[in-house]
């Protein structure tokens, strides 16, 4: 096999597990967008504070503690305890469905019925509030994050092709384990919405709210609900980044790589952000490896996927799977 | 007619006591009064008619029932008490069900499923019970399954059974509109003109349903509905509503009659 071939497979590989990350942020996006109709544009800032969360929870930090020391002249930092990973995610988790709760509670119900584009500024006003209070209750500097996902090059992966392909492939092992977790949080999405009660509510709700309230359903309830989930996915994205590169404040900015993914997928398709997300993923990094880092001279990947995602707009506006849209005259 | 006892009909059916009164209710939408000062009662096991010209109000008033308006003045007393401001999806959860004037189905989805969706207040499982408790659920789900499934057989719709409800023509997305609003195994039924834009034959079907529902299972209906000929056969007596007051309350005979009712017929251009 030619060794440019081989090459390339690696890095479709590898463009595939980052666009799983990807399609997770997308996929927090559709949950919400679908339910509500809300662009939620917090959703990266949403992965960042979970992860600070989880970080803080972990090593024990005591929250807004620079705030309290301020105030009261003291100098506390730490409870001096450690959280396991498990019992911390599962306390984060519990502050993402909190959160989904004051979002609802205290921002959206007051803006039902306003235009889309109303809702889409408060969930701008929700990021850099959120963004604020990360920094403000776990402080801003970069944290390390590891709740014990394995890491560094699959041996097994590279002995495989080394003998195959006389080139062994790098994989690293987190990748492998993140598009595990990412297709189980997926097909687990999936059943939900599919077999339990709250689901076909979600569904009803993303179809039809007149004809929801007329079957008994609190949109209310769905909308924290859907919050919650999408706080969750949040979260897993956040552990995913934040293992990989460190929880720092640029991890809100994968929302805006989540964007173009959502043009590819439609913004309403859940099975379209995963799709979209790999498509960007493989994408920017086949074209960096085939033309960009030849003829470009690099660092495509920043404007590829938009490019990609603008090419898709002219010719299929609805995105991949998304629901036609056909103007009513 | 003010006795909690009720009355027999003239084909021998028994009218049990008020389960539903409106009280003085006012209702505006900023100058314009849809509804002017209106009480009326619905009692248990009836076939209440609401009609009217357009534009009279009927529709508020079946929104103000349901709790989709709130109306400014007035009380709403069901069951003989007095109800607070409710939302629309606790008074579906009360047992009151309804269907629309312009039909707010579930497009998306399927027929099965959109009458499936009319089992969610009759569902008493939760998140954590499903997750935890799966055998449960599953014969929540296989029972809520089977009285859909009645309900479908029971419509007629059999065929439609696994078809997207944005497929159907007209007539029939009525139909499973009622599907819908019958699966909840309502107390009070809501119909806001359930015959409009069918013809003969389909009006016939729907009528026909209507007194079954009402017949078979004891539900008791208000409905709105334009075609006097459906209105005088099929209610046990009507509100006649004309820019928003009432302007007759009785059997249909009685309002026939109403000089009042003939006169909003005759002075407004009707379709
Ligand atoms: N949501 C609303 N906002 C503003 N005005 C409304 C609203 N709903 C109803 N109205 C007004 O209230 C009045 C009564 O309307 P309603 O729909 O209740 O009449 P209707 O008797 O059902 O008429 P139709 O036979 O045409 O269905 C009308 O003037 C209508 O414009
Ligand atoms: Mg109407």
């Amino acid at each position: 096999m030619p060794e440019q071939l081989v090459f390339a497979m690696e890095v479709t590989l590898n463009g595939l597990m980052a666009g799983v990350l990807y399609a997770l942020v997308a996929l927090g996006f559709v949950l919400i967008f679908k339910a509500s109709g809300i662009f939620n544009f917090a959703q990266g800032v949403m992965a960042l504070f979970a992860a600070m969360t989880l970080v803080g929870i972990m090593d024990g930090q005591v929250p807004f503690s620079h705030l309290i020391n301020a105030t009261f002249g003291t100098d506390i930092h730490h409870f001096g305890w450690h959280v396991p990973a498990l019992l911390a995610i599962i306390l984060t988790t519990g502050v993402m469905v909190g959160l989904a709760w004051c979002v609802q509670q205290f921002v959206m119900r007051h803006l039902v019925n306003q235009a889309p584009i109303i809702l889409f500024m408060a969930t701008i006003g929700l990021a850099y509030f959120l963004e604020g209070l990360s920094d403000l209750m776990w402080g801003s500097e970069i944290k390390n994050l590891d709740v014990g996902l394995p890491q560094g090059i699959n041996i097994w992966i590279d002995e495989a092709t080394f003998n195959i392909f006389g080139y062994g492939f790098f994989i690293d092992n987190l990748d492998i384990v993140a598009t595990v977790i990412a297709a189980l949080l997926v097909v687990s999405l999936m059943a939900f919405s599919q077999y339990t009660k709250e689901g076909r509510a979600m569904r009803a709700v993303a179809d039809d709210h007149q004809a929801a309230l007329s079957v008994g359903i609190s949109l209310n309830f769905i909308w924290v609900l859907v919050w919650s989930l999408a706080g969750f996915v949040a979260l897993v994205a956040g552990i995913m980044w934040g293992t990989k590169s460190g929880v720092q404040f640029s991890l809100s900015l994968i929302a805006l790589k989540a964007l173009p993914v959502l043009m590819l997928g439609g913004f309403t398709s859940i099975p379209g952000a995963i799709v979209g997300g790999l498509i960007i993923g493989v994408g920017e990094q086949l074209f960096e490896f085939a033309i960009g880092a030849p003829y470009f001279g690099g660092a495509t990947q920043n404007w590829f996927a938009y490019v990609l995602a603008l090419v898709f707009l002219v010719f299929r506006p609805q995105g991949l799977f998304g629901e036609r849209i056909i103007e009513r005259v | 007619m003010k006795d909690t006892e009720g009355y027999v009909t003239a084909d021998g059916r028994k009218i049990g006591g008020v389960v539903m009164e409106m009280k003085n209710i006012t209702l505006r939408f900023g100058g314009v009064v849809a509804i002017k000062d209106i009480s009326f009662d619905i009692r248990e096991g009836e076939i209440r008619a609401i009609i009217g010209p357009n534009g009279a109000g009927k529709s508020s008033m079946l929104n103000v029932i349901s709790g989709f308006y709130v109306p400014q003045e007035g009380e709403v007393w069901f069951r003989g008490a007095p109800r607070p401001p409710v939302k629309p999806y606790e008074v579906a959860r009360q047992g009151i069900a309804r269907t629309f004037q312009n039909i707010a189905l579930f497009e998306g989805m399927t027929v099965l499923d959109n009458v499936m969706t009319g089992r969610l207040t009759q569902m008493n499982q939760n998140i954590l019970t499903q997750a935890i408790w799966k055998g449960k659920a599953e014969a929540e789900e296989v029972a809520n399954r089977e009285i859909a499934e009645k309900i479908i057989d029971f419509l007629e719709i059999q065929s439609i059974r696994k078809t997207p409800v944005s497929r159907l023509p007209y007539g029939l997305k009525k139909r499973v509109e009622l599907a819908r609003a019958l699966a909840a195994e309502p107390k009070l039924l809501l119909l806001d003109e359930p015959m409009a834009g069918m013809n003969v034959e389909e009006k016939e079907d729907m009528s026909r349903f209507i007194l079954d529902v009402n017949d078979e299972f004891g539900t008791t209906i208000a409905l709105i509905e334009h075609d006097m000929g459906v209105v005088m056969d099929l209610s046990d007596r009507v509100v006649v509503m004309d820019y928003g007051k009432k302007i007759g309350d009785g059997t249909p005979d009685e309002v026939r009659t109403n000089q009042d009712v003939i006169d909003a017929y005759l002075g407004v251009a009707h379709d």
